[in-house]
């Protein structure tokens, strides 16, 4: 670990925190545009954050300090998931910290911590929306490994930063094993950042939702936390598949300029997947939830053919 | 050689025998009766004596192990042979550090429930025992010593269990229990009895034996059978979920968290040292593979249905015992290709989840015990809202749920992490068909580890949040002292199995080496720093989990610091929103049943669900379900109803006439006289 490396780990972290909300805003962005609306600003994220900071925070009877503690530690999971995805350079401190496997153990604690939460005041809504989110967590975790588990195996290494390079520095060849990954990553990332096809975030349809039933009871900086967490998850899971599959333009060794020069590229490729995303979601209708165990089983058996195409046809590679 | 190690674990056991028998002397007289918690503290010294003696004799295991004793009791010529080698010792350890804490508590828990018994220094007595014999599996170096020794255990767990024996169900429970506990151990007897073909029937004569490979396979696979039924892996599981909830807290503690890894124990102590010599087959290990994973998944989704708080621990560690004998089995694979550096990571990943499922299971029924003490509630239904009435129990036992989900940063993800990194080498192995199979176990895993998640969210969140169901909760009060103590050891425990893998492997690789003749982790290790786990190298993988913990509580406190001085807003405390509803109450929330409604409805075929829907015009509907298990009706009740038929048909010839025994003893000795000619 050296200087330029700890700056470069800080500047991503740093990076992360005001992209996320940018990102979010972008995409909503998109999206009215999409739907022949007038889009809000792209800071408008930045505006609601400002708003729920400043305001008062009223909280139920029945809360208990586990549901005033939640959305410090599902926020702080998501900066740590953020500061080990190798975004500008994939010379990162932290990131020997956790490999892919231990990422998707972070996200898998920020869901507990968030169902835990939803279910403390003890309302209806929130014991919902609880179910809802673990179901979700507990089809898209093993999906979600098995993208990792493809992407690990072609680069014989489960840390993020070695995949990364591997996948970035290789000679441009077409691996099938990946295309399936990547489909079945897509899949998993819309279940896990509730976007439409599985959940709705911009509504509060009451039978419907699944994010905004677990955020439902909180108001104020918690409310704050917990949208920038959010907003930070699909950051996160971006630039994920970013790094996974479109890895190019990420800086590989830990000078200032290879720094200077990924950030261009990494907004460029962010504003294109949030363009994407906009589309797919505008296009696409929310489906029943006993659709979703359909939609997830269907990216978990993507996810499994590609390992197996990994292994039977590509494993001299 | 000197035998000292050896020597403190005897001097441990005769010293849990003097406590045990001071109970019933205590119980004597009822004004000595309040001296009985301090036999259980002092029962847990001894047990953190033990604890210490495993660990030192894993730190220094090149200079001092294996240490053995003949000891003159037994039969005459038939001696008990006793030794302690690498791997006893990381199963010292467990037994050690897990009953300590569940000794501290029981202290405080039997202060209360002993008494409603009415036989405090009997289960004083026979707790004792328990540890006692549990102690002597471990040490046991002979098959005549390792049967009385596990005979023994099962009776006294037996007795324990029927603690409450005015209960007809409890009672049942218990017969059942040693009824599985005799199958199983009339299977060891036998394995014994292939691997001592030489007539000696010392371990130390059985490992330098070589079998052919149908002996072999035999031997292993009647010791599958007897370990399993110990373990709980499907189908001889059944004991289980009805043996928890019968017996009380500690007890069931005891039984999840320490006496199922005996069968681990003596399972990796078949299957790789007394059969070390013999050729192994890789189909041993796909066959535990097999039985590890759907133990594993139909533990865990039954865990997931259950509404009993105890019984959803039991699935719980069934679905544990399933992923260890998963890795046992991957470890197998490894060993039959001679793949020794990846069967040592199956193998370290193996005694990992047994050290950390001792700590968080134990933990996780302890607190149950307090809920069970504080509301006499065992039903999920009847609870909720405890954090408010007992947040020492509740923060404790989140500790345990994060660790039995296999979450990151405490000690049941590190198990996990190991297991598949196991997974992930897989493909080097040089056999097409395991080549395919073994990543979709990998799959499988996953898949298991996320649903253990769910379950345990439904027991935390139903049991200690939301708002209370019923009236009583709100009386319910906090575990006192002594418990608070036992529950944090094992939380603490939890907490540095989780953050300091890296020291923990190395203390068990001396284990691993003994099982594998030499391969392990240690050497890839210690050239590493402490804190950075990289088993194979820190290219391939690695785990930082102390890093992890500290980034993670240095964000919050900065996060809370900057909050508070940037942002101090008011608290203003109003009922629950909930969508502007207006008729809120506790029946508003989601029940037990309702929150494992989806896991109900996407894997019915796993259950035996019986629904009884109210009909439309019925005026106080009433919506009821049960879920049982399928194997009683698939496989036992159809047993019990063959062996009862099979009964009657000899009963007839039991006619109760004298003069027909008569007529059958003159046809027997005419048989006898025809066959035994001279």
């Amino acid at each position: 670990m050296n200087f330029s490396a700890l700056l470069g780990q800080i500047l991503a972290i740093l990076f992360a925190l005001v992209l996320a909300p940018l990102l979010t805003g972008w995409v909503n962005q998109c999206r009215a545009w999409l739907q022949n609306r007038r889009a809000p600003p792209l800071w408008q994220p930045f505006f609601l954050l400002h708003k729920l900071f400043a305001k008062e925070v009223v909280l139920a009877h029945h809360a208990s300090s586990l549901f005033r503690s939640a959305p410090y530690i599902v926020l702080c999971c998501m900066v740590l998931a953020c500061a080990i995805i190798p975004t500008l350079s994939t010379d990162l401190p932290f990131a020997h910290a956790a490999d892919t496997i231990a990422l998707v153990g972070i996200f898998g604690l920020a869901r507990l911590f968030i169902a835990l939460a939803a279910m403390d005041v003890g309302t209806a809504f929130g014991s919902l929306g609880a179910r809802r989110e673990m179901l979700i967590g507990f089809l898209a975790e093993p999906a979600l490994l098995m993208v990792m588990f493809t992407t690990a195996m072609i680069s014989s290494s489960t840390s993020l930063t070695t995949i990364v390079e591997t996948l970035a520095h290789r000679d441009f060849i077409i691996y099938p094993s990946l295309a399936f990954a990547g489909v079945a990553f897509s899949f998993v990332s819309f279940a896990e950042n509730a976007r439409v096809p599985v959940d709705n975030p911009a509504t509060h349809l009451e039978l419907t939702m699944i994010h905004e039933a677990l955020l439902l009871e909180y108001s104020g900086r918690y409310l704050a936390l917990l949208e920038w967490a959010a907003s930070l998850k699909l950051y996160a899971y971006s630039c994920l598949g970013l790094a996974l599959f479109f890895p190019w333009g990420v800086a590989a060794n830990d000078d200032i300029f290879g720094l200077i020069a990924a950030a261009p590229v990494l907004v460029a490729k962010l504003a294109l997947g949030g363009a994407l995303l906009a589309l797919i979601e505008t296009i696409n209708a929310k489906m029943r939830i006993f659709r979703v165990p359909e939609f997830l089983a269907t990216a978990f058996l993507l996810a499994v053919l590609g390992l197996l195409v990994r292994i039977l046809l590509e494993s001299n590679g | 050689m000197n035998a000292l190690l050896l020597d403190g674990l005897l001097g441990a056991i005769l010293a849990w025998f003097a406590l045990g028998l001071l109970g019933p002397f205590l119980a004597m007289q009822p004004q000595r009766q309040k001296f009985i918690p301090y036999v259980f503290i002092a029962g847990a010294l001894v047990a953190l004596v033990v604890a210490g003696l495993g660990l030192f004799s894993l730190w220094e295991a090149q200079r001092l192990l294996p240490q053995t004793r003949i000891l003159p009791l037994g039969l005459p010529g038939l001696p008990f042979h006793l030794r302690l080698d690498a791997l006893s010792s990381v199963f010292v350890l467990l037994l050690g550090f897990a009953s300590a804490g569940i000794s501290l508590y029981a202290a405080g828990y039997f202060r209360h429930a002993a008494a409603a018994a009415g036989a405090p220094g009997g289960l004083c007595l026979a707790y004792h025992l328990f540890l006692l014999a549990m102690l002597l599996v471990l040490l046991a170096d002979d098959a005549y010593g390792f049967m009385v020794a596990w005979e023994g255990m099962a009776l006294v767990s037996f007795l324990l269990v029927c603690t409450d024996h005015r209960h007809g169900e409890i009672r049942r429970a218990a017969y059942l229990y040693l009824l599985m506990a005799h199958i199983g151990a009339i299977a060891l007897l036998l394995s014994f009895g292939l691997l001592a073909s030489g007539g000696d029937y010392t371990f130390a004569a059985m490992r330098t034996q070589t079998h052919g490979p149908v002996f072999a396979a035999s031997a292993w696979l009647l010791a599958l059978f007897g370990f399993g039924a110990k373990a709980g892996i499907i189908p001889l599981h059944v004991w289980l979920p009805l043996a928890h909830p019968a017996a009380p807290s500690p007890i069931s503690a005891l039984m999840s968290g320490v006496m199922l890894k005996t069968a681990i124990y003596g399972l990796l102590r078949v299957s790789f040292d007394l059969l070390g010599h013999s050729e192994s087959a890789w189909w041993w290990g796909g066959l535990a593979l097999l039985l590890g994973l759907a133990s594993a998944l139909f533990g865990v989704l039954n865990s997931a249905v259950q509404s009993d708080i105890k019984r959803l621990l039991a699935y719980s560690s069934i679905e544990n015992m399933g992923l260890i004998l998963l890795g046992i089995g991957l470890a197998l694979i490894f060993r039959a290709f001679a793949m020794d550096a990846l069967a040592a990571l199956a193998l370290t990943a193996v005694l990992y989840h047994c050290l950390a499922h001792a700590g968080f299971k134990s933990l996780l029924f302890l607190c149950a015990g307090s809920v069970l003490h504080a509301t006499q509630q065992r039903s999920l239904g009847r609870l909720g809202g405890l954090i408010h009435r007992m947040p020492w129990v509740s923060w404790l036992a989140l500790v345990g749920v994060i660790a039995g989900a296999g979450l990151p940063p405490f000690s049941g993800f590190v198990a996990e992490w190991l297991l598949l990194q196991g997974f992930l080498f897989s493909p080097g192995l040089p056999h097409a068909w395991l080549n395919m199979a073994v990543p979709i176990t990998a799959a499988a895993v996953t898949l298991i580890a996320a649903l253990a998640g769910f379950a345990l969210v439904k027991f935390f969140g139903v049991v200690f949040l939301g708002q209370a169901r019923e009236s009583a909760l709100h009386e319910a009060h906090d575990a006192a002292w002594p418990e608070r103590l036992g529950l944090a050891w094992l939380a603490v425990w939890s907490v540095l199995l989780g953050v300091l893998p890296t020291t923990v492997i190395l203390w068990i690789d001396a284990a691993t080496r003994q099982l594998l003749g030499g391969a392990g982790l240690a050497t890839q290790l210690q050239t590493k720093s402490w804190w950075l786990l990289a088993p194979i190298s820190a290219e391939r993988a690695s785990y930082q989990p102390l890093l992890f913990l500290c980034f993670i509580v240095l964000c919050v406190v900065l996060l809370r610091w900057l909050i508070h001085y940037l942002a101090p807003t008011h608290l203003r405390h109003t009922p629950a929103w909930d969508c502007g509803y207006h008729f809120q109450n506790a029946r508003g929330q989601d029940t037990a049943e309702g929150f494992s409604q989806p896991i109900r409805r996407l894997f019915a075929p796993v259950f035996r669900m019986r629904r009884h829907f109210p009909a439309p015009d019925d005026a106080k509907p009433h919506l009821h379900i049960e879920v049982e298990d399928h194997f009683w009706h698939l496989v036992y009740l159809p047993i019990a109803r063959a062996v009862d038929r099979l009964a009657q048909w000899i009963g007839h010839l039991q006619g109760g006439r004298i003069a027909v025994y008569l007529l059958y003893s003159f046809i027997t000795l005419l048989a006898l006289l025809l066959v035994a000619r001279p």
